[in-house]
């Protein structure tokens, strides 16, 4: 969970670098994707690599729930868990299912229609349209809207499992106060910004 | 002080439990939670009803029998304290207060309060020790040189009496800190160091085999652990395992 988590959250700067550069350059992004959508290191190797790391994490993440809820079959009649724990390392699950169902919408919207665009359709490349397509998908309240509330929830889950990531792995030392703090400032910085790049574009296309 | 008290019932392991209701009153401030166990079982006793059955033993904090989950934490509010060092002094006058046993499937109830803990004591004996040769000419551990912090760290862990409060407390119902601890008191002392690999193979195997959860480092099992003990010895653990699984 720790090694895949990590890996996930280097993915999430790398694309959040590439997300920021829309708002930026609307031609720097589009180079950008275009380089990603089809670079084959990065389409056939690293794209592969990264869903299975998504699978392995959240099918690792049920697993572990199960096998801890079983660990007490029987419930405590009064349990204070805010006493001793944050609410983020308690409901992992919780917002590890609502980024989980983002995906879901985020690959309908953007991975589908790729897919598509470039293996079943097979249409002749377009290095100019990845900025309208993105911009095209923020026009909705609805959808921003739902991405606002996915990304906090996604704040959350990095909340508690960045840094947890770290203990995990057998790191607690010295450094650990600073690991800590670098970890919220990214868990806080990272969700805030993808929410403000597609307010950005959502007021930028009234 | 007069109280009410909600204390589960369960007269074994295989019958079902459910929490009674008792009124208990003049409960002095300065009496031990176990004291007022104590007259409330005698005032139960004298009414003809059973009374109620939990562990203790030392009353002084050492031990690690008693086990009570009071008001939805381990050994009560208090920290760094077990049941028998908990006050009335931390209550109020009119107070409900509700009392249950350490709950996890490693840990079943023998009656009412009482649990079996007895898997910890399978995974200390998995590998929770040194191999030393009694034959007679056993070197002095004093003779060894150990440097002050890591003999400071290793003694840390070792004041783990193995109450269960970790598990108790811990949403997943973990032992990881008290195996850790375990683990870590050998693993910083140069007379653990040559059966640290077998030792935290197979105390991890055994904490797996007696049916805890995970641990989603949460952190609630340092805060209620009556000894402080710390999450360094969890990474230690980790550390160790990563350690010993790629040696074999």
């Amino acid at each position: 969970m720790a090694l895949s988590g990590l890996f996930l959250v280097v993915f999430l700067g790398q694309h959040f670098t590439i997300n920021l550069a829309s708002v930026v350059s609307k031609d720097s992004f589009n180079e950008l994707s275009h380089f990603m959508g089809n670079n084959p290191l990065v389409q056939f190797i690293l794209q592969p690599i990264l869903i299975f790391g998504v699978v392995f994490h959240f099918v690792m993440g049920f697993i572990l729930e199960l096998q801890n809820r079983s660990a007490r079959a029987n419930k405590y009649g009064s349990y204070k868990g805010s006493a001793n724990a944050s609410w983020m390392s308690r409901n992992m699950i919780l917002s590890g299912v609502v980024v989980l169902s983002f995906l879901g919408l985020h690959f309908y919207d953007f991975w589908v229609p790729e897919m598509n665009y470039k293996y079943i359709e097979v249409l002749p490349e377009d290095p100019t349209r990845y900025y309208e397509e993105l911009v095209h998908k923020f026009v909705s309240p609805v959808r921003v809207g739902l991405y606002v509330v996915s990304f906090f929830f996604l704040a959350l889950h990095l909340l508690h499992g960045f840094g947890s990531s770290f203990q995990s792995m057998g790191l607690n030392n010295k450094y650990t106060p600073a690991i800590k703090t670098f970890t919220k400032i990214f868990a806080i910085a990272i969700p805030a910004g993808f929410v403000f790049i597609a307010l950005f574009h959502h007021f930028n296309a009234l | 002080m007069n109280l009410t008290l909600k204390v589960w019932r369960q007269a074994n392991t295989t019958t079902k439990g459910n929490f009674e209701t008792y009124s208990i009153e003049d409960v002095s401030p300065d009496m031990s939670f176990l004291e007022m166990m104590d007259v409330l079982n005698e005032e139960l006793i004298q009414k003809g009803i059973d009374p109620i059955a939990f562990d203790h033993d030392c009353r002084e904090g050492i031990c690690g029998m008693c086990s009570m989950f009071i008001n939805g934490e381990a050994h009560g509010p208090d920290r760094l304290v077990t049941t028998c060092q908990l006050h009335m002094r931390k209550f109020k006058d009119g107070d409900t207060i509700i009392i249950e046993p350490f709950r996890a499937k490693a840990f079943p109830v023998v009656k009412d309060l009482a649990v079996d803990r007895s898997a910890f004591d399978r995974v200390q004996h998995a590998g929770g020790f040194i191999s030393v040769n009694t034959s007679g000419n056993t070197q002095d551990a004093n003779a060894i040189p150990i440097e002050k912090h890591d003999a400071d760290r290793a003694f840390d862990a070792a004041t783990c009496i193995g109450c269960g409060a970790c598990v108790a407390t811990c949403k997943n119902a973990s032992a990881m800190l008290f195996v850790s601890a375990k683990v870590s008191q050998y693993a910083l002392l140069p007379q653990g160091k040559v059966e640290a690999t077998d030792r935290v193979l197979n105390m991890v195997k055994q904490m797996d085999e007696e049916g805890f959860g995970n641990c989603t480092n949460t952190g609630a099992c340092e805060v209620e652990c009556p000894k402080g003990i710390s999450l360094e010895n969890i990474a230690r653990m980790n550390r160790e395992y990563l350690t010993a699984s790629i040696k074999g």
